[in-house]
């Protein structure tokens, strides 16, 4: 006996809502979904009319629904925005290559320009080169940070205004989960935010239309719309940290749908103590980019890979970036300490 | 005695690489005496059509969260999700979700 739609009371429903419980038919979903995404943008006042906004795009599923959704707000809600597309290549065979070929169809089906940053041009290392040296258990940190400098200087040089990236519901909550396990206070007090403001020279401010779009319905979005998009597990993920976030987080979606909306809540509207360390933003030494530390992450990371100590970025070593930015050499146990690589 | 019942399958999202990277499989489920539901389905296809890591694809009675299931184009969970029975020439999907976006 078919279910119908609890919106227009006319049609099959296709699917039930997690956040909601609502069931809807594939019209009303649709509608739903991409005036959900609306009032996020206006409530949040995320763009400004005539601006360039880079659409940061992998080829997935989240940031290709993010394209779809952006170029049809924009034309139907008269955004006034200049929309183009920015996608990042670590250099990760099999899995980066193959999610590039989907962008660049993208880039025809949406009629965006593209501009393909690579590992490689900007730092030297693709991720297949990091891996080698680093293992298969810390190399999500490298490619995080880098990426993230990556998609500055991919925005930098498209000239675009603010940057926004295909981030859901599923992916911050997870995030808040990291941090409460990892005991990241700082983290914890910024990841919820929606947006981030423009801070020093090469940070564009980036924001997060999808953040409240459940994951299942992105994936349904795309089903139902018959959108283009690939669909991996990158090669190098099995072991990072937030699988373990993601397992519990599926798990508790399963028992109670609404847990992935009241975690974000919970994330954004924690208060943290008065008197706890937090740490203060400044600029890297060596490169200029924001930094709460003398070295920024990505620099310690680039320096410990074009050493040879690959440890060097990761666990707190902060005493030695002084060493390291005043080019003096390590005693042979510090050498010792960050060579060292689990596999 | 019920008669054997043609089912079409599709794995998406991913999960096709579970089952030697094919997307579409056309099964025929043979006749029994109860009525097939999904909850036998997903044991028979365990059985007879997954090629390696069955965690990845079943929890305990039911799919791994994090697999979304389509009966005829709509969510599961409107249809009964493991009780609903299946019927000749059914269209069932499996969308994986556990991926990078």
């Amino acid at each position: 006996m078919p279910v119908l739609c609890s919106s227009c009371s006319e049609k099959r429903a296709v699917l039930k809502r997690p956040k909601t419980g609502h069931s809807l038919c594939k019209a009303c979903f649709f509608w739903a979904f991409e005036e959900e995404v609306h009032r996020t943008i206006v409530a949040a006042k995320l763009f400004r009319p005539g601006e360039t906004v880079g659409i940061a795009a992998s080829g997935g599923k989240d940031s290709t629904v993010l394209a779809h959704v952006m170029k049809l707000l924009n034309e139907r809600h008269g955004y006034g925005l200049e929309l183009m597309l920015i996608s990042v290549d670590e250099g990760i065979t099999g899995y980066r290559d193959d999610s590039l070929e989907t962008v660049k169809r993208n880039q025809q089906q949406y009629e965006l320009p593209l501009k393909i940053v690579s590992y490689e041009e900007l730092y030297g290392w693709t991720m297949d080169a990091i891996v080698k040296q680093v293992g298969l258990k810390n190399n999500c940190t490298f490619c995080g940070v880098f990426r993230r400098q990556a998609l500055d200087r991919g925005a930098i040089m498209l000239k675009v205004d603010k940057i926004c990236t295909g981030h859901n519901a599923d992916d911050v909550a997870e995030t808040v989960l990291m941090n409460i396990l990892r005991g990241d206070i700082a983290r914890l007090r910024r990841c919820t935010a929606i947006s981030t403001a423009s801070e020093g020279d090469g940070v564009v401010p980036r924001c997060k239309p999808l953040k409240y779009a459940y994951e299942k319905e992105i994936v349904l979005y795309a089903y139902f719309k018959k959108l283009d998009y690939f669909s991996t597990e990158c090669i190098y993920s099995p072991n990072a940290y937030r699988g373990y976030a993601r397992t519990f987080l599926k798990d508790l979606e399963s028992i109670r749908p609404s847990s992935i909306m009241d975690i974000i809540h919970s994330g954004e509207n924690l208060s943290v103590r008065e008197g706890v360390k937090m740490p203060v933003q400044g600029t890297c030494s060596r490169c200029g980019y924001i930094s709460s530390q003398a070295l920024c992450k990505s620099c310690v990371l680039l320096e410990g890979l074009n050493r040879g100590l690959p440890k060097l970025g990761i666990g707190k070593h902060h005493r030695l970036h002084e060493k390291i930015l005043s080019q003096q050499p390590l005693t042979e146990q510090e050498e010792r300490k960050l060579k060292s690589v689990d596999f | 005695m019920a008669a054997p019942v043609a089912v079409h399958l599709e794995f998406g999202g991913g999960a096709e690489l579970l089952f030697d990277g094919v997307k579409e499989h056309h099964v025929t489920l043979p006749s029994q005496s109860e009525p097939w539901d999904m909850k036998q389905l997903l044991v028979w296809i365990q059985r007879n059509l997954l090629k390696e890591r069955p965690e990845l694809f079943v929890q305990g009675d039911t799919v791994r969260p994090g697999i979304l299931v389509l009966i005829n184009d709509a969510d599961w969970e409107l249809m009964g999700e493991l009780d609903y029975q299946l019927l000749d020439q059914d269209n069932i999907v499996f969308i994986s979700t556990l991926h990078g976006g």
